[in-house]
């Protein structure tokens, strides 16, 4: 079994046991955050007087426990992290943001979820701040408009990890992160002795023990990595619908659900020339070519619009194909024939970047498709993915084929087989 | 001045009961947030809950302006029902689990928890400003202390950990300015 559960990501009247779930995940935040004095906002702004750090404790325990775990999980190859929601990061509104939350945090003494907590608990002032939350929250969408280039684009980095940030694996961030963690908790207990008059020989011995057993998770962690690309290769799954249409009834849809290797083996993913000539024209298609062959193959010929990233150089672009580009974004592979290209699939795939493609027969296969009339000679010795025509000149994409006339193509026939799966909703996931 | 909340009537008189360890509060709420990032994909949150039962409650009132309003017409442009979200049942589960721990507890009653030295009608006011401000930031920062500080911090989210820092700076910032509030 795969986690997360693909019937769980979102809540859906076809499955009205996510309802339950979900209800049950907020009714145990709810309760965790009441046992642990989050009803009472004078216990919550104690966190700003340093005479009590209850806030920052549950808040660390909390985001350590849950880290050490996730990526555990990730690790051991049962969690695939390619589907759990990583909230964009959008620097500069996401900072503005958290400044003034905190001016809404000490003004008001609660933070949205402590609020319920307290409002459902019979405090009067958790239920004035929840009654602000609906007036702040309506502000905002009345006001967003005037801000709407900044909100959406300032400090865009997409989905972005500390461990690419730093450069790190994951293991070792999850580590330094429950180290901090675990020096934040000595220095707020040494604030509360000072400030809040705390008798620290009266706290339970066992918080040390649970200091020694997170770190020793987080040390598993860094032990067993993260899985390597070939093993999260071969849990890649595909999935391809069919419709079969029916005499007065609802067409029957077929559900497949396919491996990586079975989608190179069917040719789901190799698109024909003309898909990737008509895909060009598709506005609402954000195509991406990219050219795996040499750099002189490159310029010998090549497709217009096409970036040349030579097979070696995959691995570096994968980061910035998982975050830079928008949700509707198709990459097509080619090489002189399919070999280079099928290779970055399988990379790129792996690393799940989504909406990969391959150009069936490669370039070789575009000439002799487009160019045709173009009278290039054929080179003597064809095969292993090497070009197949010769070229007496590097002309790039000077020539007619590069970028066809798209009237003298009007109608070509093809098999579509570009299904575009259309990333996460960016507004969708977390507090969103 | 009393410091003693005004209205201390306990719904069920059970005795009440002193909070949870921090450190295990804390665990049980990383175990629950990794339940809900192992099984859903998503993580905890609220205050999109809150954005969008406003969507909801205006597209009742103005549907013509919520298509217009960019920001609402995400939610609830056309024939789209805000409510339909899973945030939604996260947020009404948080306001039973809250109420069933206070009630187990002892903590269940109507009273005001506020700073020794303000009135109730100050501790009001300023409850429903800062739940005004709080909520705006929130919605600007794409979630609040749980979808980004919980979630994103232990997703390890690079602007999630900036806003985290953030929410604390913030706050930092300004508590020696409204001491009077709480000391």
């Amino acid at each position: 079994m795969n986690f997360p559960l693909p019937e769980f990501i979102a809540t859906s009247a076809s499955h009205p046991w996510t309802y339950v779930l979900f209800g049950l995940i907020g009714f145990a935040f709810g309760f965790t955050l009441e046992m642990s004095g989050f009803g009472n906002s004078r216990k919550l702004a104690a966190q700003f007087y340093f005479t009590d750090l209850t806030v920052l404790k549950v808040m660390f325990t909390a985001i350590v426990t849950a880290m050490v775990l996730t990526f555990g999980a990730v690790g051991l190859g049962i969690l695939n992290f390619s589907q759990v929601w990583v909230n964009p990061t959008y620097l500069s509104s996401g900072i503005l943001g958290g400044l003034i939350m905190g001016v809404g945090f000490i003004v008001g003494g609660f933070c949205p979820t402590t609020s319920l907590a307290a409002a459902s608990t019979g405090k009067v002032d958790g239920m004035f701040f929840v009654f602000g939350g609906f007036f702040g929250a309506f502000l905002f969408s009345e006001t967003e408009k005037y801000f709407d280039h900044w909100y959406t684009n300032a400090g865009y980095y997409g989905r972005l990890t500390l461990d690419q940030v730093f450069h790190l694996p994951i293991g070792v961030v999850v580590l330094l992160a429950v180290l901090m963690a675990l020096f934040m908790f000595w220095g707020a207990e040494q604030l509360e002795r000072i400030f809040g008059k705390r008798d620290l020989t009266k706290e339970p011995k066992l918080r040390i023990a649970g200091a020694g057993a997170l770190c020793l998770l987080a040390l598993t962690v860094v032990f067993i990595g993260t899985p390597s690309l070939k093993e999260k290769y071969n849990k890649l799954t595909f999935t391809r619908t069919e419709t079969i249409p029916q005499v007065n009834a609802d067409p029957i849809v077929n559900t497949y659900v396919y491996s990586a290797d079975q989608m190179l083996e069917k040719r789901l993913v190799q698109i024909a020339p003309a898909e990737l000539f008509k895909t060009v024209y598709n506005q609402s298609i954000n195509l991406i070519m990219l050219d795996v062959r040499s750099e002189s193959d490159f310029n010998l010929y090549h497709i217009k619009g096409a970036i040349n990233v030579p097979l070696a150089s995959i691995p570096a672009i994968i980061p910035d194909l998982l975050t830079e580009p928008p949700a509707n974004s198709v990459f097509v592979l080619m090489s002189n024939d399919e070999a280079a290209a099928t290779k970055a699939w399988k990379q790129l795939s792996a690393s799940a970047v989504p909406n990969v493609y391959i150009l069936e027969g490669g370039i070789n296969n575009w000439i002799a498709f487009f160019g045709k009339d173009e009278g290039f000679k054929a080179a003597s010795s064809i095969g292993n993915d090497k070009l197949g025509f010769i070229f007496p000149a590097a002309l790039g994409s000077k020539y007619e084929s590069c970028d066809p006339n798209p009237q003298a193509y009007e109608a070509l026939e093809f098999e579509a087989k570009i299904k575009l799966q259309l990333k996460r909703d960016k507004s969708g996931g977390g507090c969103g | 001045m009393t410091t003693a909340p005004i209205a201390k009537k306990n719904i069920f008189n059970r005795p009440e009961k002193p909070y949870a360890n921090p450190y295990l509060g804390g665990m049980v709420l990383g175990i629950v947030l990794f339940l809900a990032l192992f099984l859903t994909g998503n993580g905890l949150g609220s205050s999109g809950g809150t954005t969008r039962l406003v969507a909801f409650i205006e597209d009742q009132i103005n549907p013509a302006h919520v298509d217009r309003t960019p920001y609402l017409l995400k939610m609830a442009g056309g024939d789209k029902n805000p409510l339909d979200d899973w945030i939604i049942p996260v947020f009404f589960g948080a306001l039973l689990g809250g109420f069933t721990s206070g009630t187990i507890f002892g903590r269940t009653k109507l009273e005001t928890t506020k700073g020794p030295n303000v009135t109730n009608r100050t501790r009001w006011l300023m409850a429903f400003l800062g739940g005004t401000i709080f909520l705006y930031g929130a919605r600007m920062a794409r979630g609040c202390t749980s979808g980004q500080a919980l979630t994103g911090g232990a997703t390890l989210a690079a602007g999630s950990w900036a806003i985290m820092f953030a929410i604390f700076g913030g706050a930092y910032a300004l508590a020696y300015f409204v001491r009077k509030l709480w000391l």
